[in-house]
Parts: C-alpha cells; sequence; structure tokens
C-alpha cells in the first residue's frame, strides 16, 4: 500500500519536473526559468550532502569548499586535460570524496559548534587555494570551458553534443533533474537502510553508539564523504553550465546557503534540502521587486520561519496528517 | 571458574589526583561482581578504564588473557566487554524496539555496503535482529513500550532498555553502570531479578553501584574502593564484617549503609 502510494509520487514528481515543466516554460516563454530551475536543482543536490552532515549530528558550513573543489576539478580535467566533462563529472565527486577523507578525519572528532567553525573556515581556505595555486589560474578564473560533449554507447546518441544545440538549457536542466533524482534516490536509500539507522545513532549519542560496538570513526567518515562527493558533483555541473569558474564561484555565503536550505526544508526529511532549495532561490528572486528591503524581508522571514517551524516546512504536511 | 576479566595494577592520574590507585581483582565467569565505595571512590572512573572508554596511566586490563587497555571502546563491545550507561544514555528519538534493533549492530553479517543495496544477508540479519531485539524486549519486561519514543519513558522503563540495549550486543562480560540508582524499593527488587535474569543468560555482570542492600543481595562478590585504593574484596558477608569498610563507610554521611 504504502511501497504503490511512493512509486505513484515518484511517478508524479518526474512527470512535472520532465515534461510538465519544461511544457509550461515553452508555453509561456519564460526561458529564463529554465536557468533558475537548473540552479535549484544543481544546489539542491549540494544541500543533499549537508543534510547527510547533519544527520550524523554534525553543522556543516563548508560544502561551498567541495563544490568549489568539485568545479576547479572537472574545468582542469576538461579544459587541460581534454577529458570528457561527463567523465569528469564522478571524478570530480570521488576526488572531493576523498579530500573530505583527508579533511575529515581530525576535523569529525569535533561537535557542534567546534566543527560548523571549522568548516565555515574551510570554505575560505578553499578559495584562497583556488586563488593562489597556479593550475587554477588565480583570480582571472577559467572561462570559456567549452560545452559538454555527446554520450553515445554503440552509435546509439544517449546525449547529445551540447555544442551543436541551439539552446542547450533545455538539455541543461533536464539532465540536472535526472541528476538531482539519482542523488536524492541514493540519499533516500541510505537514510532508509540500516546505515540511516546507524547515523542517526550517531546524532544522538556517540558514545553509547561507540559502546554497541559502532565504528563512529569510520561511520563519520564515510557520511562525510558521501556528503561531500554530493558537493563536488553539484558544483561540477554548474561549472559545466556556467562555462566558468572563479575563486568566488562559490563562497561563505553560499555555504550557508546551502545548510539554511536544510534547516528550512526541515532536517528529519529526505526531501527537506530540495524543498529548501526550492523556496529560498524563488523566496529571493520573488523579493526582487522590494528592492533595497530584500536581503531585510527575505532574513526576517527565515528567522520567523525557524522560530514557528523548527523542523523545517516538510513538517507542515506532518502537522496535516495528523490533523486529517 | 576462569578468570575472565583481569584488572592488573591499574593508576589513572587526572593531572595530580590519582582517580583510582593500583587496583587489582579479577572477574570470573558469570559470577556477579559488584565495586563499590563512597562519593569520589574512583568507581566511575574504574569503570571507564574497563570499558576502554579511558585509558590507564599504568597497569593493563585483560580479558580472556589478552590486553584490551588502550584499544577503541568499540573493538573492545566487539570482543565481548559492553558497557551500559546511566538512564540518560539513550538513543532518545527512536523507539524502544529501534533501540534494541539498532544495538544488534555486532551481530551483522552484511556490510554496510550490503545494508545499503539489501542483499540477502542484509535482509537476513534484519529479520533476525527484529526476532532478538523482540526476545528482549519481552525478557525484560518493557512489551507494552515496545513502539514509544525512548525519550518518554520513565526511570525504571529507561534503565531496562539501557540493558536491553547491552544484551542485544550479545556480550559475555556486561558492565552496568548504577543500575539501581534513584530506584524507588518496589524498582529496585524488579531490577535485582533483572540483573539475576541477565546473568542466568549466561552473561557475567561487572556492577558498580551505591544502593548498599541491593548490592549486599545480588552480588557473588565485592570489591571496594575508597580514595581510589581497593581496601577490600570478598563475599558480601566478608565485606559487611570488614574493620576498613565500615570506616570508610561511616566517613561519608551521606551515604545509604545498608548493614
Amino acid at each position: 500500500m504504502k511501497r504503490t502510494r511512493n512509486i505513484l509520487a515518484v511517478a508524479v514528481f518526474l512527470l512535472v519536473v520532465l515534461v510538465g515543466v519544461p511544457w509550461l516554460i515553452e508555453a509561456t516563454g519564460r526561458l529564463d526559468l529554465y536557468y533558475t530551475l537548473t540552479s535549484v536543482a544543481l544546489l539542491s543536490i549540494a544541500s543533499a550532502g549537508v543534510w547527510v552532515t547533519f544527520y550524523i549530528g554534525r553543522i556543516n558550513i563548508g560544502q561551498g569548499a567541495f563544490a568549489l573543489m568539485g568545479g576547479y576539478v572537472s574545468a582542469i580535467l576538461v579544459v587541460q586535460y581534454g577529458v570528457s566533462f561527463w567523465l569528469t563529472l564522478p571524478l570530480a565527486g570521488l576526488f572531493c570524496a576523498a579530500a573530505s577523507v583527508l579533511i575529515g578525519l581530525p576535523i569529525l572528532r569535533l561537535r557542534g559548534v567546534y566543527f560548523a567553525m571549522v568548516t565555515l573556515v574551510l570554505t575560505e581556505v578553499a578559495r584562497l587555494l583556488a586563488l593562489a595555486l597556479p593550475i587554477t589560474n588565480g583570480a582571472k578564473g577559467m572561462v570559456s570551458i567549452p560545452l559538454p560533449g555527446g554520450i553515445s554507447i554503440f552509435g546509439l546518441t544517449i546525449l547529445p553534443d551540447f555544442a551543436t544545440l541551439a539552446n542547450p538549457r533545455p538539455a541543461f536542466y533536464l539532465v540536472s533533474v535526472v541528476l538531482m533524482v539519482l542523488c536524492f534516490a541514493a540519499l533516500y536509500r541510505l537514510v532508509h537502510s540500516r546505515i540511516g539507522k546507524l547515523c542517526q545513532s550517531l546524532q544522538q549519542n556517540e558514545e553509547l553508539a561507540s559502546s554497541i560496538g559502532v565504528n563512529i570513526a569510520y561511520l563519520r567518515v564515510i557520511a562525510y564523504a558521501f556528503s561531500s562527493f554530493l558537493g563536488g558533483l553539484g558544483g561540477a555541473m554548474f561549472v559545466a553550465i556556467s562555462q566558468s569558474i572563479y575563486p568566488s564561484s562559490f563562497t561563505v555565503t553560499d555555504s550557508v546557503n546551502f545548510m539554511l536550505n536544510c534547516f528550512l526544508g526541515g532536517l528529519g526529511h529526505v526531501f527537506g534540502p530540495m524543498i529548501g532549495t526550492f523556496v529560498l532561490y524563488f523566496g529571493w528572486d520573488f523579493l526582487f521587486e522590494t528592492g533595497e528591503f530584500q536581503l531585510l524581508i527575505f532574513s526576517s522571514v527565515l528567522i520567523a520561519l525557524m522560530l514557528f517551524l523548527p523542523n523545517g516546512l516538510l513538517s507542515l504536511r506532518l502537522f496535516g496528517k495528523k490533523q486529517g | 571458574m576462569t578468570e575472565l576479566l583481569q584488572i592488573k595494577a591499574v593508576t589513572k592520574r587526572f593531572g595530580g589526583l590519582v582517580a583510582v590507585n593500583n587496583v587489582s581483582f579479577a572477574v570470573r565467569e558469570r559470577e556477579i561482581l559488584s565495586v563499590i565505595g563512597p562519593n569520589g571512590a574512583g568507581k566511575s572512573t574504574l569503570f571507564k578504564l574497563i570499558s576502554s572508554f579511558l585509558n590507564p596511566t599504568s597497569g593493563e586490563v585483560l580479558f580472556r588473557g589478552e590486553r584490551i587497555s588502550g584499544l577503541a571502546p568499540h573493538i573492545v563491545a566487539r570482543k565481548g566487554v559492553v558497557r551500559t550507561f546511566q538512564e540518560t544514555t539513550i538513543f532518545k528519538g527512536m523507539t524502544v524496539r529501534d533501540n534494541v534493533i539498532i544495538a544488534h549492530h555486532l551481530r551483522s553479517n552484511a556490510s554496510l555496503a550490503g545494508f545499503y543495496l539489501g542483499t540477502n544477508t542484509a535482509r537476513r540479519d534484519e529479520d533476525e535482529f527484529g526476532r532478538s531485539a523482540d526476545e528482549i524486549i519481552d525478557f525484560l519486561d518493557l512489551g507494552a513500550q515496545r513502539h514509544e519514543i525512548a525519550s518518554t519513558l520513565p526511570h525504571g522503563h529507561l534503565r531496562a532498555l539501557g540493558i536491553a540495549i547491552g544484551l542485544a550486543t550479545n556480550p559475555t562480560v556486561i558492565l552496568l553502570d548504577e543500575p539501581f540508582a534513584g530506584m524507588n524499593h518496589d524498582e529496585t527488587v524488579r531490577a535485582v531479578e533483572m540483573v539475576r535474569g541477565v546473568r542466568k543468560r549466561g552473561v557475567t555482570v561487572l556492577l558498580v553501584e551505591h544502593d548498599m542492600p541491593a548490592v549486599m543481595n545480588i552480588s557473588d562478590r565485592i570489591v571496594v574502593l575508597n580514595f581510589g585504593v581497593k581496601i577490600a574484596e570478598g563475599t558480601p558477608k566478608e565485606i559487611q564484617e570488614n574493620e576498613k569498610v565500615i570506616e570508610a563507610y561511616l566517613g561519608a554521611e551521606d551515604e545509604t549503609i545498608g548493614f
């Protein structure tokens, strides 16, 4: 019963985002929405990573560092080594995961505000590194990165060469949404498998977890690596779309936003970061009309939301369910 | 009887303070051994040293002749020496059943990846954990609370849940941290029965406790600490008649003396 309902919900969601949204955009001529929604999809992937670190009880304000890292890894591989973008996408994720293991081993021992502070610094370190390293081309960044090429297996074209498309935006939109769906499917499985329970046990009491034989250091690193993998993936895809990357492409503000997306959507719900990113991104754009008051209204609404909906927007749904 | 755990000349210093000073004793297979002593006697420190949550400054703890001091707590647990905590240490946000199921971690045959992919081994593990958790829950009389969120349970049930979590790891030795603290008479009587039940399952019990009557009632042997030093060891009767013990306890007026 529940299974059928879940499958139905996923089918409806896929239909809406893969068919409904493009149809609406074409019908209304609001082609700019492609870019906006692509951004939402990619940012929600990075936010999903942050959500995983929340799930093991760590406040992560460093996802910007891994998004930046992933972006540069992909850009450098494409530009300097001529590697196909589609291959650099997983490589960027894996590179970030590997880096996060090295970084995570020492810093994951920290808890609470201490971990949060270190991750915050991490974003800044990543920016400074991008400025200083010769391979990243410093402040000038990397521009005119070629569009992703096509993929074909046995002559069957799976993805067309993006450079040959008159308008690559719908293609980017579709690829990003598919990527997002895959990432959230992986996350959903993680949370609903025994690993999810183990992560929760870390979040609720690390000492007790280790007393029942859980290798907490190992599990923390695995979760952080998964988190950073998603950050790198999102960052790499972003770079492909904007065809450029600078040290300031992902900054502390982005790191904070990734975290806010999770808060806003709900830390107790797998799809929290997706909803949170969507609402935050569109909320910000929506308030553009208010001019100089944009930030003021935006922040006030955020504070109010956190006060009245501490468990995120998705807790509204549960509330409604209980009443109904 | 074989000696399962050997505590050998264990000393723990915190800066200038010697919390545990050159303490040695052994825990025999399938016995209930209690460590008692006035407040600040070093009981909790000793407890942490045995479960490897702390490392001794000198001396060592052996389990089946093998040194376990210095190993990570989860490895010590894997070997079969499992500690419980005082009542607040549970997985608060989970149901009672999930608390006990998660504690079956050490019994899993499947790897993390196996659990992620939902392999046959993983599914068999899950089924087995569920069955075993239900058995332990019934054994500790938590059946009615099975699906309640752990943080909503009253004292006595929390203590039982702590022991259930410990049992789920299938320990050889279970270390109970003040299992009778803060309980009234009836609750204590029930808890004493519970600990006896644990031993009946073949588990060796080492407990650290304040509650004198309960300790006298339940223990095969007792070790008494005072100011970090072992001042006596013996059967409850021997301890009751021990001059040093009486002196130590008369010196500490806030303790309940049960004899």
